[in-house]
């Protein structure tokens, strides 16, 4: 390459992203940034996306859709939240709670929609959930414990201790075990809480837990559901039923889970997304949050980890693994 | 690029030049491979975040992140010092006890400081300069930091410094204490990543315990690109360069964000990140086998002070 060649592909280079926006005038501009890939991210951007082509914003159609992952590097989400703020998109999707709050420090006076924060009062990204105020609105994928520890006291009617394996760096998982701390007590729980700061530690966390709980409860942690099979290792060798908080974790061997779906709560985001869109004010539209949990159950763990699953339980299942 | 693209990329590559600059001290002054700072910027972050919400003056807030960030240092100075560990290992046992020590610290992994008053409120109004108000204002502290570590590296004790880590023994002969170097040289080097993580933290509006992650990366990569196209035979030229890498780095990544360039998107930075600091060195390295001034001048200096000081 001549040194003409290299000032040509510089040219270009400089050229080519003002042009590449050129085109998408008259179309609508979604920009979508989330801190790290993950499966349940991707479950509730593609959700949305549904979401958004069955209100009629297909993308490609009446849709121009940006998609940016930051990689869990807080400096680079920063540098797209920068970058998303300067296309002057019709709204700004922020997956994650550290995607949410980028997008809200550059927003001014755009629209800002978040998915997937456990606490967006916590966060300051709304003032309540009720009533957000500012440009900014979403969905919260806090679920309520309660059912699930229902589900444990029926599994597991003698049952005293519970413990919980979570990530301590996680603004979501610490929001999660803090009501989940409030809520034990009421089910005649004693709450053993064990941390991992990384998949690799999960097992220590796991084994430290055996012999003193007698059930293992697992929040949405992308840490800890990323090794779930060590859990489930542990839980079959001591005994110890494994319950879950996403489904996806039952079918990797936890013996039950009321689940979450995030898919389903991308979908009610998509929903939001679309009425803004037509005009109606973030400010006013409450956080949304699903009220609906599917039970999924794994005959062979239960099988392995000592416990017998009742035909009433079998029968209001969504889906039993065998 | 659009314009708050360009403002994001200057913002981040002057506070990630602070980074830069300790970093510069560490590795290629002192000769320690220090991996503190991916645990030192999340803690001056941290530290002042906590500050600002219990109503802390926000530079009072930013000096005392900055000063938490240089006991981190001091911390892993004194594990390879005193308690003679490797000082590689020594600054990963710091930032591994730091992760928990800025949980403990904030008391949650993350905090909010949307709305809140911080270094940066006071300029916005006064100097009226919209989304380049962030910018100026780290310009100012970059260049001021830079000039700090170019003074300092000429003083008796910056001289003893570089002495201490280019060559020991000779130090040792010229009476230096390398250990006291060391550990000076940590607290400074890490009290400059202190306060990028107390600005970084101020001008995102938010402090996280995992922000640290790969901070050492962007540094290193930030003071690479500057030693290769400025050099580092002069501590003015190493520093300068800490800035302009810095910043450039950041244009690499800003350009990789914006759609379409060479087909580049944001799940490759980590790729491209690898692909630049290899180029970086290959090309410094080539710099390097050339004949180029040697460093007797600081000898010369370091003796010519002693001197006359005796």
């Amino acid at each position: 390459m001549n040194r003409r060649d290299v000032t040509r592909l510089v040219a270009a280079l400089l050229l080519s992203a003002p042009a590449a926006l050129a085109e998408t005038t008259d179309v609508t501009e979604i920009a979508i940034t989330y801190i790290v890939d993950h499966p349940a991210i991707d479950a509730a951007q593609q959700g949305m996306l549904d979401a958004l082509a069955e209100g009629g914003y297909a993308d490609g159609e009446k849709l121009a859709l940006t998609v940016q992952s930051a990689q869990g590097s807080m400096p680079t989400q920063l540098q797209i939240a920068k970058e998303f703020a300067g296309r002057e998109p019709d709204l700004l999707v922020g997956i994650s709670t550290p995607s949410a709050q980028a997008l809200q420090s550059v927003a001014g006076d755009r629209t800002v929609l978040f998915s997937a924060v456990t606490d967006p009062v916590a966060a300051k990204l709304v003032e309540t959930l009720e009533t957000p105020g500012a440009n900014i609105t979403g969905t919260t994928d806090k679920q309520p414990f309660e059912p699930t520890l229902e589900l444990i006291r029926t599994l597991l009617p003698e049952a005293t201790t519970l413990g919980v394996i979570y990530n301590a760096g996680e603004a979501n998982s610490v929001a999660q075990v803090e009501a989940l701390g409030d809520a034990v007590g009421a089910f005649g729980f004693e709450l053993v809480e064990a941390t991992a700061a990384q998949t690799a530690m999960v097992p220590d966390a796991a084994l430290s837990l055996a012999g003193r709980v007698d059930a293992i409860l697992i929040p949405t942690d992308s840490t800890i559901v990323s090794a779930i099979e060590s859990v489930v290792n542990v839980g079959t060798k001591a005994k110890i039923p494994v319950i879950a908080s996403d489904t996806d974790s039952v079918e990797r061997g936890a013996l039950a889970a009321l689940g979450f779906d995030y898919y389903k709560l991308g979908w009610l985001t998509g929903e939001i997304a679309l009425r803004i869109l037509e005009g109606e004010d973030p400010g006013a539209i409450p956080v949304g949050a699903l009220d609906t949990q599917d039970l999924y159950l794994n005959a062979s763990s239960a099988e392995a980890m000592g416990v017998t699953l009742s035909d009433e339980l079998l029968t209001t299942a969504t889906k039993v693994i065998q | 690029m659009s314009l708050f693209a360009i403002s994001g990329a200057i913002e981040a590559g002057l506070l990630f030049s602070l980074v830069a600059l300790g970093v510069y001290l560490s590795f290629r002054v002192l000769s320690f491979p220090d991996l503190t700072v991916d645990g030192s910027f999340p803690l001056g972050a941290a530290v002042t975040a906590v500050a600002i919400v219990s109503d802390v003056n926000p530079f009072l807030a930013t000096l005392l992140g900055t000063v938490a960030g240089g006991l981190a240092g001091l911390l892993s100075g004194y594990l390879n010092v005193r308690l003679r560990i490797l000082n590689l290992l020594a600054g990963i046992l710091t930032m591994v006890a730091l992760y928990s020590i800025n949980l403990r610290i904030m008391g949650r992994p993350n905090i909010s400081l949307y709305g809140e008053e911080t270094v940066f409120t006071p300029f916005e109004q006064f100097l009226g300069l919209g989304i380049w108000t962030n910018c100026v204002l780290l310009l100012i502290v970059a260049v001021a930091m830079k000039l700090f570590v170019d003074w300092f590296l000429a003083t008796e004790i910056g001289l003893a410094l570089r002495a201490s880590g280019e060559n020991p023994g000779m130090a040792r002969a010229q009476s230096i204490n390398n250990g006291r170097m060391t550990l000076l040289g940590m607290t400074i080097s890490n009290g400059l990543v202190g306060l990028a993580g107390s600005l970084f933290a101020q001008s995102q509006g938010v402090a996280d315990v995992n922000m640290g992650i790969g901070t050492i990366v962007t540094g290193l990569a930030a003071l690479i690109i500057g030693e290769t196209l400025i050099g580092n035979a002069r501590v003015a030229g190493a520093t300068l360069g800490c800035l302009i890498g810095a910043v450039l780095y950041r244009f690499f990544i800003a350009a990789a964000l914006s759609a379409g360039v060479l087909g580049i998107q944001a799940q490759d930075l980590n790729l491209v990140t690898a692909i630049v600091v290899a180029v970086a060195v290959v090309l410094s390295q080539a710099r390097r086998n050339r004949p180029g001034p040697a460093r007797p001048a600081l000898w010369q200096r370091l003796t010519r002070r002693r001197f006359q000081k005796g």
